[in-house]
């Protein structure tokens, strides 16, 4: 299912609350780079619900602009979202509206760049610490 | 105490009073109860906890206490991945240790970034830059085996140790041909690698890729029951 990034607030919302639809787990959150899309640059941001009560799931995405992606954070929905959020901005650089704490969890504090993005460019030393060997 | 020899010439007294050098008994205590530091970063450490379990039980070689803190630990064996922002914590546990301290580079990736050297950006391509190293154990992971014969050769190391001189290595390792194949030992004066099988001290500095690509007995896995060239395992 794709939704639009205006709308994802309010749909997540009806995901859990509806009792027909009651996807009380959020297990993934995930980005995927595409540079190269037909209608422009995109970052499609991937949630993974599942149903314990009903015994289903749904694969949600969402299409964002690549030059400035941002998206209502699901956080205060789903609490999982915290740190699946943290790592989807620390990699990808989507920017989640309203997370609490939005900060790098994978990389360094103050690492450069995001690295899952299709033209990263590793550093050559970080640090001092040369990155680079051959 | 076999490693002590005792050097009264005196043939009265000589298995009466027993002489010896002070260098030797502390060295001798020294590399008899080794605390290493419990530190594992990836999958290296599942090798080193399997090589302190019944199995195959370091404290068989005077090694048992993994210490929880850097201040009581005089072997670091670095287990796993080191990535960029663990480093500045590898540093800080390293200069915590009191001297001397021996350094154990334990699988490809603390060798040279092992599957890691070439995409890995988060990687740190060797704990060598961080810290010194004074014995290098290829594999990915090394078999518990491997880790054992490396803690040898840290022993041996220990075995040198003057006390008067308070600086380390003040005489120059001599490289080791290393009982179990592909073991490494560095000359760390002039960052000589020597081992047993000629190619494959270019794999450990990366030039054949990552660990994962050695082929040889330290790159097996636990499990099989029976070791390289056909020896069975230690049960
Ligand atoms: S050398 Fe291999 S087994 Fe050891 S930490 Fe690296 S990837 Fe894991």
């Amino acid at each position: 299912m794709v939704v639009k990034a205006e709308a994802w607030a309010a749909v997540a919302g009806l995901c859990r609350d509806d009792s027909r639809l009651g996807f009380d787990l959020l297990s993934c959150i995930t980005g995927v780079d595409y540079p190269e899309r037909e209608d422009g640059a995109e970052i499609e941001v991937i949630y993974n619900l599942d149903s314990i009560a009903n015994h289903h799931e749904l694969t949600v995405k969402v299409k964002l602009p690549r030059d400035d992606p941002r998206i209502a954070s699901v956080e205060e929905i789903w609490r999982t979202a915290d740190w699946h959020e943290r790592e989807t901005y620390d990699l990808l650089g989507v920017v989640f509206e309203g997370h609490h704490n939005l900060v790098r969890i994978l990389c360094a504090e103050d690492w450069v760049g995001h690295p899952l993005r299709k033209d990263y460019e590793p550093p050559d030393s970080f640090h001092g610490i040369k990155n680079v060997i051959y | 105490m076999s490693e002590l020899e005792n050097r009264n010439p005196d043939p009265l007294t000589k298995n009466v009073v027993f002489l010896t050098a002070v260098d030797d008994i502390i060295n001798a205590t020294r590399a008899n109860s080794v605390w290493p530091l419990t530190f594992g970063l990836a999958c290296c450490a599942i090798e080193m906890m399997a090589t302190g379990a019944a199995k195959y039980d370091i404290d068989r070689f005077g090694s048992g206490p993994f210490r929880g803190t850097p201040r009581q630990s005089d072997l670091m064996i670095v287990a796993g991945t080191v990535t960029h922002k663990m480093a500045p914590r590898v540093k800080r546990l390293y200069d915590q240790m009191p001297e001397p301290k021996y350094v154990i580079a334990m699988g490809g990736c603390v060798i040279r970034g092992g599957p890691y050297v070439k995409h890995g950006y988060h990687v740190v391509k060797g704990v060598d830059l961080l810290v010194p190293v004074d014995v290098y154990i290829p594999g990915c992971p090394p078999r518990p085996e491997a880790l054992l014969e490396g803690l040898f050769k840290v022993q041996k190391l220990m075995k040198r140790e003057k006390i008067l001189d308070r600086t380390r290595r003040t005489t120059k390792p001599e490289v080791y041909h290393a009982v179990y194949p592909g073991l490494i030992l560095r000359n760390a004066e002039d960052g000589i690698w020597a081992n047993h099988w000629g190619s494959q001290g270019e794999a450990a500095r990366g030039v054949g890729g990552g660990g994962h690509r050695w082929r040889g007995p330290v790159c097996g896995r636990q499990g099989r029951g029976v070791g390289r060239r056909g020896r069975a395992l230690p049960r």
